[in-house]
C-alpha cells in the first residue's frame, strides 16, 4: 500500500513538473506583456510587477494595423475552412455512395497524393499564381487551399462508417441523394466534421510560410506575418512584443478550451485508421 | 384503405429495390456524370494546386537555365542536383536537419510515451494534464518562436537567470553557434510533445485492459508488464509516431524564422533544409535550385513514409498468418 502511494506521488510530481515546463513560456509571455515597456532589458522582469501595464495592449493595437491583420486572418481562415468543408463533403459523398468509372483508381491516387509534402508544391504553386497574376491578392491566400485530400479521406472514412440502412430509409422517405447528404449524413457525422474543420482552422490561422511568400503589402498580412513585421519594427521592446503575441495566440486558445474533445477525437481517429 | 396500403407497400418495395440497385450497381455513364457533379470543385482545385505542381516541381528542378519571368526554359538536366551536391551550404542544411531529426525525434517520442503512460495511470487529473500538454499544438509556431527568443536571451532571458541561480555562467543561446541548434531542438521538443501524447493515449486506450490484469495476476511487475504486454501492443502506433515526428522535424522552418528574427542563426547554425529552400527561392531568386532541394526533401520524407507502409503491410501479413 505504501509503495502504491509512493508511485502515485512520484508520478503526479513528474507530470506536474512537465506541465509547469509547458506552461512556463505562456506564463512568462503574459507576465512580460504587462511590464512597463522598454525597461525589461535594464531591470530584470519580475513575476509580480508592481503596476500592471494593460495599456501595452492598447499601444500594440495603435503601433501596427493589428485590426487589419486580425480581419485578414479571420477572412482567410473562414474562407479556406468553409471552402474545404464544401468541396470535401461533396467529394467524400461521391466516393462513398455514388458509382462511377475509375472510382477505386481515383481514390488510390488521392491516398498517394497525401504522401506528398506540401512544401514540395510551394515553388510550382507560386509560379502558377504568378501566371494568374494572383501574387499579393486574397485569392493567393485562399484559392489554393480550397481543397484538401486529407479532409476527403477522413470524411470518407466517417461516411462509410454510417449504416447503409440510413441511406435506404432516407430514400424510402423520398429523399434525393442531395437531401440525404445535407439533411441526414452531415448532421449525423457532425462531430467528425467539427474535428476536421477545427484542425483546418488551426492550420489556417497559424499558417506562416505560404502567406509570407505570396503577400508583400501590409494590407494583406495575416496575424503571424504581421507579428514578424512588428518584431522587426519594434526590435527588443519585449513587453509590447509579448502583448502582440498574446493577441495572436488567444483566439485559438479559447477555441481549443471550448472544443477540446473534438480536436482530440479528430487527431486520434484520423491518424489511427489511416 | 386496403388499396392505399398496397400501393404504398409497392412503392416502398420499388424504392427499396431502387436504392439497393444504386448502392450495388455497376457504374453507368449517367451515374458517372452525376458523381462528377459532386467531384468537380474538388478535382479542379486539386488538379491545379496539387497534381500539376507535383509534376511541375520535378520539371522545374530539371531546368538548368530558366527564366521565370518569361517562363523560358533553356536546358534540361541533372545540373541543379549536381550543384546542390557540391554546395557547402546545402551540405550544412542537410547536416543540421539530420541532427535535428536524429536528436529531437527520440527525445520527443520517449518523453511523450512516459507522459502518456503517466496520464493514463492518473485517474483524476488526466483531463487536466492532457489539456496543458496539448496547448503548444494549437499555438502559432511563429508566436512560440518569439516567446522562446525572449526566454533564451543573454540579458534578461529567463533561462539564463535560472542557470544563474545554480552559479552557471549565462549562455548566449541565440548568438553562439555551439548552442543555437540546441536552442532550436528545445523548442521543437517542447512543441512536438502534445500531438504524440494524444496519439499514445489513443493507442493505450485501444489496448484491452484485461491483458494487464492477467499479467498482474500472474505476478508481473509494472516493468515486466510494460516490456511484455503494453510495449509490444503499442508498437504499431509507436512506429506511426516515430515517422510522423521525423517528418515534422525534416520540415522545420517557422521556428527558425521566429527564433532568429528572419535569419538562419549565427553562421547558419540553424539552417534547415526548408530554410535553405526558402532562402534560395525567396531571397536569392534561384527557383530551380530551390525546387531541386524540395525534391530532395520529398525523396527523404517519401522513402520514410513508404518504409512505414511496408512495415504495416508486413505486420498485417504476420498477424493474418497467425
Amino acid at each position: 500500500m505504501m509503495r502504491h502511494y509512493l508511485a502515485v506521488l512520484t508520478r503526479t510530481f513528474f507530470l506536474t513538473l512537465g506541465a509547469v515546463l509547458i506552461l512556463l513560456p505562456f506564463a512568462w509571455m503574459f507576465v512580460t506583456s504587462l511590464q512597463p515597456a522598454a525597461t525589461t532589458l535594464t531591470i530584470p522582469t519580475t513575476w509580480l510587477p508592481k503596476s500592471l501595464q494593460w495599456l501595452n495592449y492598447w499601444h500594440v493595437w495603435q503601433a501596427a494595423p493589428f485590426a487589419r491583420y486580425c480581419l485578414n486572418s479571420l477572412l482567410v481562415t473562414a474562407a479556406t475552412t468553409v471552402g474545404q468543408l464544401i468541396t470535401s463533403i461533396l467529394a467524400a459523398f461521391a466516393f462513398t455512395y455514388l458509382q462511377f468509372y475509375g472510382r477505386r483508381t481515383l481514390f488510390g491516387l488521392l491516398i498517394a497524393l497525401m504522401l506528398v509534402p506540401g512544401e514540395l508544391l510551394l515553388i510550382p504553386n507560386f509560379v502558377t499564381l504568378a501566371q494568374f497574376h494572383w501574387v499579393d491578392t486574397y485569392a493567393a491566400l485562399i484559392v489554393p487551399w480550397l481543397a484538401s485530400v486529407f479532409m476527403v479521406v477522413a470524411l470518407h472514412q466517417a461516411f462509410r462508417a454510417q449504416p447503409a440502412t440510413l441511406y435506404i430509409a432516407a430514400h424510402l422517405d423520398g429523399a434525393s441523394d442531395w437531401q440525404y447528404l445535407w439533411h441526414v449524413l452531415v448532421p449525423t457525422t457532425r462531430p467528425i466534421i467539427t474535428a476536421v474543420a477545427l484542425l483546418q482552422v488551426i492550420a489556417s490561422w497559424n499558417a506562416f510560410m505560404w502567406p509570407l511568400i505570396v503577400t508583400n503589402s501590409d494590407k494583406l498580412r495575416t496575424l503571424p506575418i504581421g507579428l514578424i513585421t512588428f518584431t522587426t519594427a519594434e526590435g527588443a521592446n519585449y513587453p509590447l512584443l509579448m502583448a502582440a503575441t498574446v493577441c495572436v495566440i488567444l483566439p485559438l486558445l479559447i477555441l481549443y478550451l471550448g472544443l477540446q474533445k473534438y480536436l482530440v477525437m479528430g487527431i486520434s481517429t484520423t491518424h489511427l485508421k489511416g | 384503405m386496403y388499396h392505399k396500403a398496397v400501393i404504398y407497400l409497392t412503392a416502398l418495395a420499388g424504392a427499396f429495390g431502387r436504392v439497393m440497385l444504386m448502392l450495388n450497381a455497376k457504374p453507368s455513364v449517367k451515374s458517372t456524370l452525376k458523381a462528377l457533379l459532386y467531384l468537380t470543385p474538388f478535382l479542379i482545385i486539386t488538379g491545379i494546386f496539387a497534381v500539376w505542381p507535383l509534376i511541375h516541381a520535378f520539371l522545374i528542378s530539371s531546368y538548368t537555365h530558366y527564366n521565370y519571368y518569361t517562363n523560358q526554359v533553356g536546358a534540361i538536366g541533372w545540373g541543379n542536383f549536381v550543384t546542390l551536391w557540391h554546395d557547402p551550404t546545402f551540405q550544412l542544411a542537410c547536416r543540421n536537419t539530420l541532427l535535428l531529426v536524429l536528436i529531437v525525434m527520440p527525445i520527443t517520442v520517449l518523453l511523450s510515451l512516459l507522459i502518456a503512460l503517466g496520464i493514463n495511470h492518473s485517474r483524476h487529473l488526466a483531463g487536466f494534464f492532457r489539456t496543458i500538454y496539448f496547448l503548444p499544438f494549437v499555438t502559432s509556431t511563429v508566436a512560440i518562436g518569439l516567446v522562446w527568443n525572449w526566454l533564451f536571451r543573454l540579458d534578461g532571458g529567463l533561462l539564463n537567470r535560472f542557470l544563474g541561480y545554480f552559479g552557471i555562467n549565462a549562455i548566449d543561446w541565440l548568438n553562439d553557434p555551439h548552442y543555437a541548434l540546441a536552442a532550436l531542438m528545445v523548442v521543437c521538443v517542447w512543441q512536438g510533445l502534445g500531438v504524440n501524447i494524444i496519439l499514445f493515449l489513443a493507442g493505450l486506450n485501444h489496448i484491452d485492459q484485461r491483458y494487464a490484469v492477467i499479467a498482474t495476476l500472474d505476478g508481473a511487475s509494472p516493468w515486466q508488464r510494460f516490456t511484455n504486454v503494453t510495449g509490444p501492443l503499442l508498437l504499431p502506433i509507436t512506429v506511426l509516431i516515430v515517422v510522423n515526428t521525423s517528418i515534422t522535424n525534416f520540415k522545420v522552418f517557422d521556428q527558425v524564422y521566429a527564433l532568429f528574427h528572419g535569419t538562419a542563426g549565427p553562421s547558419n547554425a540553424d539552417l534547415t533544409l526548408m530554410y535553405y529552400l526558402y532562402q534560395k527561392f525567396y531571397v536569392e531568386n534561384q527557383f530551380t535550385l530551390a525546387a531541386a532541394s524540395g525534391v530532395v526533401l520529398f525523396v527523404l520524407v517519401g522513402s520514410l513514409t513508404l518504409l512505414t507502409y511496408g512495415y504495416y503491410r508486413h505486420r498485417r501479413r504476420q498477424l493474418g498468418g497467425r
